[in-house]
């Protein structure tokens, strides 16, 4: 029997294979970040979005529960206050592909965004910044995943 | 070193408070993450669809839901989910909301509702029922549960209710009142409140429909109950058979008083 | 076709406060069906917000974001009466664009 985490890769080089024969629509994949969104680690997700090395900093706030009640939706956000970001990431250490979604700021929104996200199990969840000199800062934070009972 | 007095010292406090602190912490930080998800409440989507569902010309008869009578007077929407079920003399019968939305897309807009209440739930014109009941329930948001008990078939209802609330079966020798009957109890995390009394607004009957996160659904009652079946090991009870209504007769009059936050969001 | 999304925007002072929720599956690709089969990746890859028709912001995202997803940020100098549009496309090509006046 195949662990959860080889049939998780074999997923994705299927995946890979499919779009490579052209079986997934080029234009939709075109813009997206593969590279990126592909990494296993933190630190490939960091350098597929054009970051270097990442530095935890007080400047960048990452929020959310403490415990999530269920994996599937749990509630995050990112922002900072340092001047000159040019995206926001999120991204989940112990899911399967770290990164979870990437914002391109610009000067006509604030640096603050949140959205939610899925956790196979409780993880360290980073909020990352990436200026546009190329430098990283993050700030991370602990959300432990229950499992649910049967009702509602 | 003072890392090391940091996290003894939080050892300590952990140690001094085992047993209901870790309880009491959990429940804290689930009540914050579910209070983080209301704001945007993915029941919305269904709410939005059901109100644009209710105005739209449909079915054989091509005709809207607007003239539907959900028990306050044809087209009355507010304040209609907090009074059901209850009677309704054109049917000669108790009607959940659901049940009602069904007759009326009948009447009203020719479609076979045998066809509609065998449709499984999430798909096609039950799909469609669900997301009605959503925005119906918005428009009761806040108000309070005050259902009539006026009509010898209402209060038959209940007592046929009560009796499959308690009514212990299956190869479990389970009923409803055996997860739903006490104080205090819960399963895993989730508090069971007891439906045998008011359990407080937004508690049980007053919190569904209800978006569920776990498999990105919305829950009707009806599929409620269906699963509270479901995990009886019960038989199907068939959707909008008498069993169901009657139970939602038992928890809504029980309820009296409640404040309605359907549709809500779970886990 | 994909259902509407539900935008609203209000404004806080000199900006407004952008919520938006998308009625979207966002599979992941390692889910199998009861059959034993994979269940292909379905899921919103890039969204856009547009300030009376200026991009303000764009996002990139992977099947992590969960189903029915849902976005919060803020829009500089946006007024009551101005238009915030949203638009998603997902790795199957469709996309969906939906506007709310700001409040």
């Amino acid at each position: 029997m195949k662990t959860r985490r080889e049939m998780l890769s074999s997923g994705a080089k299927l995946a890979a294979l499919m779009a490579s024969v052209g079986l997934l629509p080029a234009t939709a994949m075109a813009d997206w970040n593969k590279v990126a969104f592909d990494a296993k680690t933190l630190a490939e997700a960091v350098k597929g979005l054009g970051g270097g090395a990442p530095v935890a900093s007080k400047d960048v706030t990452i929020t959310g529960p403490d415990i999530a009640e269920n994996g599937a939706v749990v509630p995050v956000g990112a922002s900072t206050t340092l001047a000159g970001v040019k995206q926001l990431a999120l991204m989940v250490e112990k899911n399967p592909n770290a990164l979870a979604a990437v914002f391109n700021v610009t000067d006509a929104v604030e640096p603050s965004v949140s959205t939610r996200v899925k956790m196979g199990q409780s993880s360290n969840v980073f909020a990352v910044a990436i200026m546009n000199d190329g430098k990283v800062y993050y700030a991370q934070k602990e959300i432990k995943v229950t499992l649910g009972g049967c009702g509602g | 070193m003072k890392h090391l007095i940091t996290s003894a010292a939080v050892a300590a406090l952990a140690f001094a408070s085992v047993g209901t602190g870790f309880a009491q912490d959990a429940t804290k930080g689930i009540e914050e993450y579910r209070k983080m998800l209301e704001d945007g409440n993915p029941a919305e989507l269904f709410e939005m669809k059901g109100e644009e569902l209710w105005k739209q010309k449909r079915g054989p008869k091509q005709a809207s839901l607007e003239k539907c009578d959900l028990g306050k007077g044809p087209g009355v929407v507010k304040g209609a989910f907090v009074e059901l079920p209850r009677y309704f003399a054109d049917t000669g019968r108790v009607q959940d909301l659901e049940s009602r939305l069904v007759t009326c897309m009948g009447t009203l807009q020719g479609f076979n509702e045998e066809e509609i209440k065998k449709t499984p739930f999430g798909r096609g014109e039950m799909a469609n029922v669900t997301a009605l009941a959503t925005w119906i329930a918005t428009a009761s948001r806040g108000m309070r549960f005050n259902l009539p008990t006026a009509h010898p078939e209402e209060r038959r209802f209940y007592e046929l209710g009560k009796r499959a609330f308690f009514y212990r079966a299956g190869p479990h020798d389970f009923s409803c009142a055996a997860c739903h009957a006490q104080e205090n109890i819960r399963i895993r995390l989730q508090d069971l409140p007891n439906l045998t009394k008011n359990p407080g607004d937004g508690v049980g009957f007053a919190a569904w429909p209800a978006y569920r996160v776990s498999n990105g659904q919305m829950w009707s009652m009806q599929l409620r109950l269906n699963d509270c079946y479901r995990q009886q090991r019960f038989p199907y009870p068939g959707f909008a058979s008498d069993v169901t209504i009657a139970l939602g007769s038992y928890m809504g009059i029980n309820a009296k008083g409640a404040a309605s936050i359907a549709p809500a969001i779970k886990r | 076709m994909a259902d509407p999304m539900r935008i609203r925007a209000q404004v806080t002072g000199d900006k407004a406060t952008v919520r938006v929720l998308m009625s979207h599956e966002m599979e992941t690709g390692q889910r199998k069906d009861s059959a034993g089969k994979t269940i292909p990746a379905w899921f919103i890859q890039e969204v856009t917000v547009a300030h009376n028709g200026k991009n303000v912001l764009t996002a990139q995202w992977g099947p992590a974001v969960s189903k029915n997803p849902f976005m919060q940020c803020v829009v500089k100098g946006a007024k009551a009466g101005d238009k915030i549009a949203v638009t998603w496309v997902d790795n199957k090509g469709d996309k969906r664009t939906d506007e709310a006046t700001v409040s």
